[in-house]
């Protein structure tokens, strides 16, 4: 069975992108779900809020030159509801984005981001103001997550972040990528079909 | 035993479902049924590739074409490129992995939700798992269903499983009786209007209750269709004689003696008189009146009686602020008499037998208001085709509305059904969210099949029930 990268520590500067419940057809819109791969996503997040109907760029964080090259993802409540797709958040990441910090994520959402490698964790609602505030107001400053530590540090200070176990686990030891361990276990999966009666007794 | 110390239909498909537990700590759950479409497959098909795997149980899983499919001019090439390649994509992935595929030439083609329960291939106390987060849709049979990411296609192709975390369930009651005019979408509406889009988050919805029990399947397929837009990763109905009755005869549904066999092991699957719950809501379905979404979440809803909410009256006002600069109208106002430009009656949400013969009996020997654009577009070729036997698109047709073939159309616009600018839809899909039907700047008012069609003949939202009075 082998690990992919271990994804331990994301260090680098933010963007904030405000709001509660921003679904996931905001992040990507469904014309661009008609492309065959994920190749070319990194060029669409939140596109119909960054560009109006000629291509010509709206105010949005993620156009604000003074946020260029920031790599965590600073979010309220909810995010990523709406649709199951993955194209989300490898728009995300392929954007530049290796971590999100937020209130909360939804739950289809958060599960894809693990799956490649992207940590979603969370923060409450006063401190994830300050942060935002803080990469507003000064978005040179550098913001270091430690998943093994649960910690989110920037200057002097030092913010302890929730993330369920099972993120963190498949995140810090490498399996992240479930495919080789769920395969390692396919005699197992054999014999849990034998079991199941529509698998076998009175199939249709 | 112990008062509350049964089990539920969850905790049961669960047990029986779990392989392993993983160094992750999440269990590794069997996965029965899996049913692919065009949108979030190829990627997985070309990383099976990369990785050199095959499909573990290539009997396990059924493809079809619905999100990216023309519903008027269906000859091939389509005129769309890109929908083109990706319904070849499909073709040749099926082909190659040895997958049975309902295209476009087949009387079973339709959108996926529609079609697993139209063919008996959805049953209880399986578990299913399908890349489009309306997967929660089958759990009206009784089965834990729930929608996934790509990567997690790739997952139960090459190992008919998943990596998950337990939920936990929430049983949500609802007493009473539905008055005439009031449709399972305006009970669903409902719960996640009280409950909030995020309420279910970490939850399996179980519906319950006097109104669950009466339910037809159909009924319950919508109920079930959106929990995920109350954030619950799977709703369910536990299984009754109204679910066995709706499988028996069905194409891929046991057969004879082994019917009888399946009917004791669904039976067996259903949460216990006695299950423990995590949490129970307890609703009255007798006050609910038909209900119409008023913002930009499936959650911000009103009945049809009610005036605007001001967004003082929500816990995140801003979210209300910025719904209400979105849609263009005034908090405090009635929501009844909004014009409309467009009518879609379809989408996994209402687009089945029921919910044409629902629309059908306010359209009959009316017209589409002149100016409104108004589509019926069946959930399968299969439910088209019993449509037209019934003479439903005849109903709809003279009454000025187009009658299309079997897709997603204006539910996620990915096919040429789009709103232009800031037209507005009456709309009995499931998502109002901005830009969901096509158009940057469109408006989406969610309701039921009745209430749309309603809107279409009048041109404004209005009560349906002045329409069956
Ligand atoms: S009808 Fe809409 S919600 Fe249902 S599967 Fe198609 S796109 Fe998704």
């Amino acid at each position: 069975m082998s690990a992919d990268a271990k994804i331990v520590k994301v260090a680098g500067r933010a963007v904030p992108v405000r709001g509660n419940d921003i679904d996931t057809d905001r992040i990507i819109p469904a014309r661009y779900l008609k492309e065959v791969t994920f190749a070319r996503m990194g060029e669409y997040p939140f596109f119909d809020e960054r560009f109006d109907a000629a291509g010509k760029p709206r105010p949005h964080p993620l156009n604000d030159p003074k946020h260029k090259g920031a790599s965590i993802l600073f979010v309220n409540r909810n995010f990523g509801c709406g649709s199951s797709r993955e194209h989300a958040p490898q728009a995300l990441y392929r954007f530049g984005i290796h971590a999100i910090v937020g209130e909360s994520f939804a739950a289809i959402f958060a599960g894809n981001c693990v799956m490649m490698g992207l940590p979603t964790v969370t923060l409450g609602s006063a401190e994830i103001e300050e942060l935002m505030r803080l990469a507003e107001s000064r978005p040179q400053t550098v913001f270091s997550l430690d998943l093994e530590a649960k910690s989110l540090s920037f200057g002097e200070r030092q913010l302890r972040f929730d993330i369920p176990d099972s993120h963190r686990n498949a995140l810090i030891s490498g399996f992240w990528d479930s495919t080789a361990m769920l395969h390692a276990n396919l005699d197992k999966v054999r014999k849990v079909a034998v079991g199941l009666p529509y698998m076998t007794a009175f199939r249709g | 035993m112990a008062q509350n110390s049964g089990r539920t239909l969850y905790d049961k498909i669960w047990q029986s479902h779990t392989i392993d537990i993983l160094p992750t700590g999440q269990t590794q759950l069997f996965i029965g049924l899996h049913l692919i479409h065009e949108i979030t497959t190829a990627p997985a098909f070309d990383m099976l590739r990369e990785k050199g795997l095959k499909i573990a149980f290539p009997e396990r899983t059924f493809a079809t074409l619905d999100h990216i499919v023309p519903t008027d001019m269906r000859a091939r090439p389509f005129l769309d490129s890109q929908a083109e390649e990706l319904t070849q994509a499909l073709e040749k992935n099926v082909a190659q992995f040895g997958v049975e595929f309902f295209g476009l030439d087949s009387d079973k083609q339709g959108i996926v939700h529609v079609i697993g329960p139209q063919l008996g291939l959805t049953q209880p106390g399986m578990t299913l798992a399908c890349g489009d987060s309306h997967t929660s849709t089958h759990g009206a049979f009784g089965m834990l269903a729930f929608g996934i990411g790509t990567s997690q296609v790739r997952d139960v192709l090459a190992t008919q499983s998943l990596a998950m975390d337990k939920l936990k369930v929430r049983r949500i009651n609802v007493s009473g009786t539905l008055a005439e005019g009031v449709y399972a979408k305006d009970v669903i509406l409902n719960i996640i209007r009280r409950l909030g889009v995020a309420g279910g988050k970490g939850f399996a919805y179980e519906y319950g209750g006097a109104v669950v029990e009466k339910m037809s399947m159909e009924e319950r397929m919508t109920v079930c269709n959106m929990s995920i837009e109350g954030g619950a990763m799977a709703g369910y109905v536990n299984p009754d004689e109204t679910t066995f009755a709706f499988l028996k005869g069905r194409e891929f549904a046991p057969k004879g003696a082994d019917f009888e066999q399946a009917v004791a092991y669904w039976k067996s699957v259903a949460s216990d008189p006695n299950a423990r719950y995590d949490d129970v809501v307890e609703m009255n379905g007798s006050e609910i009146e038909p209900t119409v979404t008023w913002g930009i979440n499936p959650g911000q809803a009103v009945g049809i009686s009610e005036k605007l909410p001001l967004p003082e009256e929500f816990a995140d006002p801003e979210g209300a602020r910025k719904a209400y600069e979105h849609m263009g109208w005034q908090p405090g106002k009635p929501i009844l008499g909004t014009p409309v430009d467009v009518a879609f009656i379809g989408s996994c949400t209402n687009s089945r037998l029921s919910d044409l013969r629902a629309a059908a009996k306010i359209v009959k020997g009316r017209r589409v208001q002149s100016g409104v654009r108004a589509l019926v577009v069946p959930g399968s070729a299969a439910v088209k085709a019993l449509a037209e036997k019934e003479g439903l698109d005849r109903i709809f047709t003279q009454a000025g509305f187009e009658w299309r073939e079997a897709g997603c159309s204006m539910c996620l616009a990915m096919n040429p059904d789009k709103l232009q600018g800031r037209e507005i839809c009456a709309s009995s899909s499931n998502r109002n969210f901005i830009g969901r039907q096509g158009s940057p700047g469109g408006r989406t008012i969610l309701m039921s099949p009745a209430m749309a069609a309603a809107a279409a003949l009048s041109g404004k939202i209005v009560d349906v029930r002045e329409y069956l009075r």
